[in-house]
C-alpha cells in the first residue's frame, strides 16, 4: 500500500519544477503574456528536451510512454508557474483523443510530430458540453460546417481536433481551405484559446465516420484532469506568496503574519486546497488503473479544486491587501490563470450535474 | 501509487469479514453509548479482545490482544465495521485516551489496576479538563489540589464531563503548585467518582439533551498514588491524551455512509411532486460535499501512507480536524435544509422524520466544530506549525 507519488514521480517533479522555475521568474511570465500568444518556443523546446510533450505518447510513436499520473505531476509543475505554452490542447488532449479513436495511419501521422513538438494541435469540444455564442461544427456527407469556440490551446495551434457533434472528431489543418482561426483573449495571457470557423471543409474524420464517441469523452476527461492540476499547482502558489508575503509585510510594527484575521485566511486556503491534491492524483491514478472509476473521480476533482481555487485567488489577493491588486506584484497572472481552467470543459455546476447523472442519482 | 494492501491483509479483511457476518447478531447497536456499559456490551467487547479486533495492541497482560501496532490492520478494521454498519466495541473516553496514557506515562501498579477493567467495560471514565474559565486556554485551569495526610484534597469546578453521572472514574486535571507557571503546576490525577464531595449537574446542551455535565468538587480527597506520571507534569501527560482524542475525529468512512443516507433522502422525499434529488439545487450540494467526502477518503489514504513510511505530512494532518468537522456539518445541513420545514420538526412530533435524528446530528455536528480544539484553535496551529507563521504577541507586549 502506496498513496502517493513513486520516487520516479517525485525525481519528475523535481526536475520541471526546477526548469519551469528557472525559466520564469516574474519578469519573463509579463514579457510572455504581453506577447498574448500563448506560446514560448524556448519554453517549449525545453519541454520537448524534458520529453514533456510526449509523455502520454507511446515509445513506438516517439513519446515517452508514461501514464496519466505523470502528466498530473507535470502539469501541476506548469500551473505552479503559468507557463505560456499549449501543453493541455497539444500534450495531454490530443494524443488522448488520435490514441483513443485515431486509426493507425492517424497515429503514424500525428504522434510523432506531437511528441517532437514539431505540431502543436488546439482541441475544440465546448459545444459537446454546452452551447452558448457558438452553435458547434456539424458535419454532412464529408464536409464540415459550423464554428467552434474556446478550442483549447488554438491560438497558436498548428492543427486542429474538432468534435462534430458527439460521434465524429475530425482533423482539421489550420491552413485548410474554408479554416478562419480568430483569437479569444481572456483575462489569462499566458494561454490562447480560439474560435474556429469552417465553412464547407473536408473532414478527415477520426477513426472513420461517426466513430469518435468514445475519443471525444476520453479526451474532454483528460482536459479536465489537466486543467484540475494545473489549477492546483498555481493555487497552491498563491497560497505560499501569500504565506511569504505576510511574514515581511508590517503594520502596527508586526508582521501581518502574525494577526489572526491573516493567520486564518491562509489556514483556509490550505485547508481547501490539501484534500483535492489527494483526489487529483487518485484521478490520475484511475485514470489508466481503475477506468470505471475515473469518469466520477474527475468530475469530482475538477469541479473541487476549481472552487477551491476561487476562494484561494480570492483570498491569496486580499492578504497581499493593496498591492496583491497591482500589476506590480504579478499575482493577478495566476488569479486569472485558476479563473479560466474553472471556466474551460464545463464549470463546476455542470460538472456537479453530471457527475449525479453519472452515478445513477436521478434514476427512478 | 499502490493502492492494494496485499495477501496477508486481504486475508485479514475476509477472515474480519466472515467473523463479522457470523457474529453481528451477538452485536450491540452501533453507536456511542451514552450509558454504562451492561453485559451485552461486555461480551461484545470480549469476543472483539479476544479476535484482535479492538484493543488490538493493548498488552496481553494488562488484557489486551497483544498484537504489534499495525496501522492497516487497524483501518481494514475500521473499514470493515463502519460497511458493516456493526458495533467496533467500547470506545470512549477511558479506552480512547485513559489508556494511552497510562501505558505511556502511567506506572507499573497503576497500568495493572485499571487497564483491564477498563478495556472489558467494567470502569467507565469521564475526563476532567476543560473549567468555566479555561476552555481553549485549557493551561489557565483553576481547580486545585492541596496535599494532607497522602492524599489530594481538590477543589473546583470542571465542566464538559461527558458520561460524569454514570462515570465510575475521572481522569483529571488540577492545580497542585500554583506558585509555577501555569503549564508547570498541572497534575494528572484518577479520581473516583463515588468520592464524597462530588456534585454532577446535567448540563443540558442545545440538543435538548445532557449529553455533558458540570461536576463540582468540594474537598474531595483522592489519595496521592493516583497520580499519574510525576506532579505538576500533568500538562505533559495530558498531551499524551489529546494526541490520542484529536486521532478519535475525523473518519471518512462514517462521511462516506453519510453521503448515502442523505442520497436516499433526496431520492425518497418529494417536493412539488418531484423527487427532491430532481431538483437541481440540492443535488448540486449534494455533490460538491461528495467531492470534498473523496478528497478527504485519499487525503487519508496519503496520510495513512506516511505513517507507514514513518514520514511526517506536516500541513496535511493538521488541517485533518478542522476539515473534517466543518464537512461533517455541511452533510447534516443538507439533509435537514433538503427537507425545508419538515426537516425542523423534532422530537415526537407528527410528520417527523427519523425521530429528528438529522436536527440533533446537526446541532451535535456544531459542537465537535467546537470541542477539541475550536476550530479557529485549528487555524492557528495549521498557520503556525503548518504555515510556518508567527504566533500573536501577547497583548502585555504590544501596549
Amino acid at each position: 500500500m502506496e498513496f502517493g507519488l513513486s520516487d520516479d514521480q517525485k525525481l519528475l517533479e523535481n526536475s520541471f519544477r526546477r526548469f519551469t522555475e528557472s525559466k520564469l521568474p516574474l519578469e519573463r511570465i509579463r514579457e510572455f503574456a504581453n506577447t498574448k500568444t500563448g506560446y514560448n518556443a524556448d519554453i517549449w523546446n525545453g519541454l520537448v528536451e524534458l520529453a514533456a510533450t510526449g509523455v502520454l505518447i507511446p515509445e513506438q510513436y516517439g513519446g515517452a510512454g508514461f501514464k496519466m499520473l505523470d502528466a498530473v505531476v507535470i502539469l501541476e509543475s506548469l500551473g505552479r508557474t503559468v507557463t505560456p505554452v499549449p501543453f493541455t490542447g497539444s500534450a495531454i488532449m490530443a494524443p488522448v483523443a488520435l490514441l483513443t479513436g485515431g486509426t493507425e495511419a492517424q497515429k503514424e501521422e500525428w504522434l510523432p510530430q506531437i511528441a517532437a513538438g514539431e505540431t502543436k494541435f488546439g482541441v475544440g469540444v465546448t459545444e459537446i458540453i454546452s452551447t452558448r455564442d457558438s452553435q458547434g461544427v456539424s458535419l454532412s456527407g464529408d464536409t464540415l460546417n459550423g464554428n467552434t469556440m474556446f478550442v483549447i490551446d488554438g491560438g497558436p495551434a498548428d492543427v486542429y481536433l474538432i468534435a462534430a457533434g458527439p460521434d465524429n472528431m475530425a482533423i482539421v489543418p489550420r491552413n485548410a481551405p474554408g479554416v478562419t482561426v480568430t483569437p479569444l483573449i481572456t483575462i489569462d495571457y499566458t494561454r490562447m484559446h480560439c474560435e474556429v470557423k469552417l465553412e464547407g471543409v473536408k473532414a478527415d474524420l477520426l477513426g472513420g465516420k461517426g466513430k469518435a464517441s468514445e475519443a471525444i469523452q476520453k479526451t474532454i476527461r483528460a482536459g479536465r484532469l489537466a486543467l484540475a492540476a494545473d489549477t492546483l499547482g498555481a493555487a497552491e502558489v498563491m497560497i505560499y506568496k501569500a504565506v511569504e508575503y505576510a511574514k515581511e509585510r508590517k503594520q502596527f510594527e508586526r508582521a501581518i503574519a502574525s494577526y489572526q484575521a491573516v493567520k486564518h485566511m491562509c489556514a483556509e486556503m490550505i485547508t481547501e486546497l490539501d484534500p483535492f491534491r489527494s483526489l487529483i492524483w487518485y484521478a490520475g491514478h484511475a485514470y489508466d488503473e481503475s477506468p470505471e472509476e475515473a469518469p466520477v473521480n474527475v468530475l469530482l476533482a475538477k469541479s473541487g479544486i476549481d472552487e477551491a481555487g476561487k476562494f484561494i485567488k480570492r483570498t491569496a489577493t486580499e492578504v497581499h491587501g493593496g498591492m496583491g491588486f497591482t500589476d506590480l506584484m504579478g499575482l493577478h497572472y495566476w488569479y486569472k490563470r485558476v479563473s479560466v481552467n474553472r471556466a474551460l470543459l464545463g464549470t463546476p455546476e455542470m460538472l456537479r450535474n453530471e457527475a449525479a447523472v453519472a452515478q445513477g442519482w436521478l434514476a427512478a | 501509487m499502490d493502492l492494494s494492501y496485499g495477501p496477508e491483509y486481504e486475508d485479514f479483511r475476509a477472515e474480519l469479514r466472515a467473523f463479522i457476518e457470523k457474529n453481528q447478531h451477538k452485536a450491540p447497536p452501533p453507536g456511542m453509548g451514552m450509558k454504562h456499559p451492561e453485559a451485552l456490551e461486555q461480551d461484545w467487547q470480549k469476543l472483539l479482545i479476544e479476535k484482535g479486533y479492538t484493543c488490538r495492541t493493548i498488552p496481553k497482560k494488562y488484557g489486551g490482544y497483544g498484537a504489534e501496532p499495525d496501522i492497516l490492520k487497524t483501518v481494514i478494521i475500521q473499514d470493515e465495521f463502519t460497511r458493516a454498519n456493526v458495533n467496533s466495541g467500547l470506545s470512549g473516553q477511558g479506552i480512547g485516551m485513559l489508556v494511552p496514557t497510562l501505558l505511556e506515562n502511567g506506572n507499573e501498579e497503576q497500568r495493572e489496576k485499571y487497564i483491564r477493567p477498563t478495556i472489558y467495560g467494567e470502569i467507565h471514565w469521564c475526563q476532567g479538563y476543560s473549567e468555566p474559565g479555561a476552555g481553549s486556554d485549557l493551561a489557565s485551569l483553576r481547580t486545585s489540589a492541596r496535599v494532607e495526610d497522602g492524599h489530594f484534597i481538590i477543589n473546583g469546578q470542571k465542566i464538559w464531563t461527558s458520561g460524569a453521572h454514570f462515570a465510575d472514574m475521572c481522569f483529571i486535571l488540577v492545580r497542585t503548585e500554583p506558585d509555577k507557571p501555569k503549564h508547570e503546576g498541572i497534575s494528572y490525577i484518577m479520581m473516583d467518582m463515588k468520592t464524597p464531595g462530588i456534585e454532577v449537574r446535567p448540563l443540558v446542551t442545545m440538543t435538548g439533551a445532557a449529553e455533558f455535565n458540570e461536576t463540582f468538587l468540594t474537598d474531595v480527597k483522592v489519595p496521592v498514588e493516583n497520580v499519574v506520571g510525576k506532579r505538576g507534569e500533568g500538562w505533559k501527560v495530558a498531551n499524551t491524551t489529546l494526541k490520542h482524542e484529536r486521532g478519535m475525529l475525523g473518519d471518512p468512512g462514517q462521511m462516506l455512509s453519510r453521503i448515502e443516507s442523505i442520497l436516499k433522502i433526496l431520492q425518497n422525499e418529494m417536493l412539488d411532486g418531484r423527487r427532491l434529488i430532481e431538483h437541481a439545487m440540492y443535488r448540486d450540494r449534494l455533490v460538491a460535499a461528495q467531492a470534498k467526502t473523496e478528497a478527504l477518503k485519499f487525503h487519508s489514504l496519503r496520510l495513512l501512507s506516511h505513517t507507514l513510511k514513518n514520514e511526517e505530512p506536516g500541513v496535511s494532518r493538521l488541517i485533518v480536524k478542522y476539515y473534517g468537522t466543518t464537512l461533517a456539518r455541511e452533510l447534516s445541513d443538507i439533509a435537514l435544509e433538503a427537507l425545508g420545514e419538515i426537516g425542523q420538526l423534532y422530537a415526537g412530533s407528527p410528520h417527523v422524520r427519523s425521530h429528528g435524528s438529522w436536527q440533533w446530528r446537526n446541532m451535535f455536528d456544531l459542537g465537535l466544530i467546537i470541542g477539541g480544539g475550536t476550530s479557529q484553535i485549528q487555524k492557528n496551529i495549521i498557520s503556525e506549525r503548518g504555515l510556518g507563521m508567527p504566533r500573536e504577541p501577547k497583548l502585555a507586549e504590544t501596549k
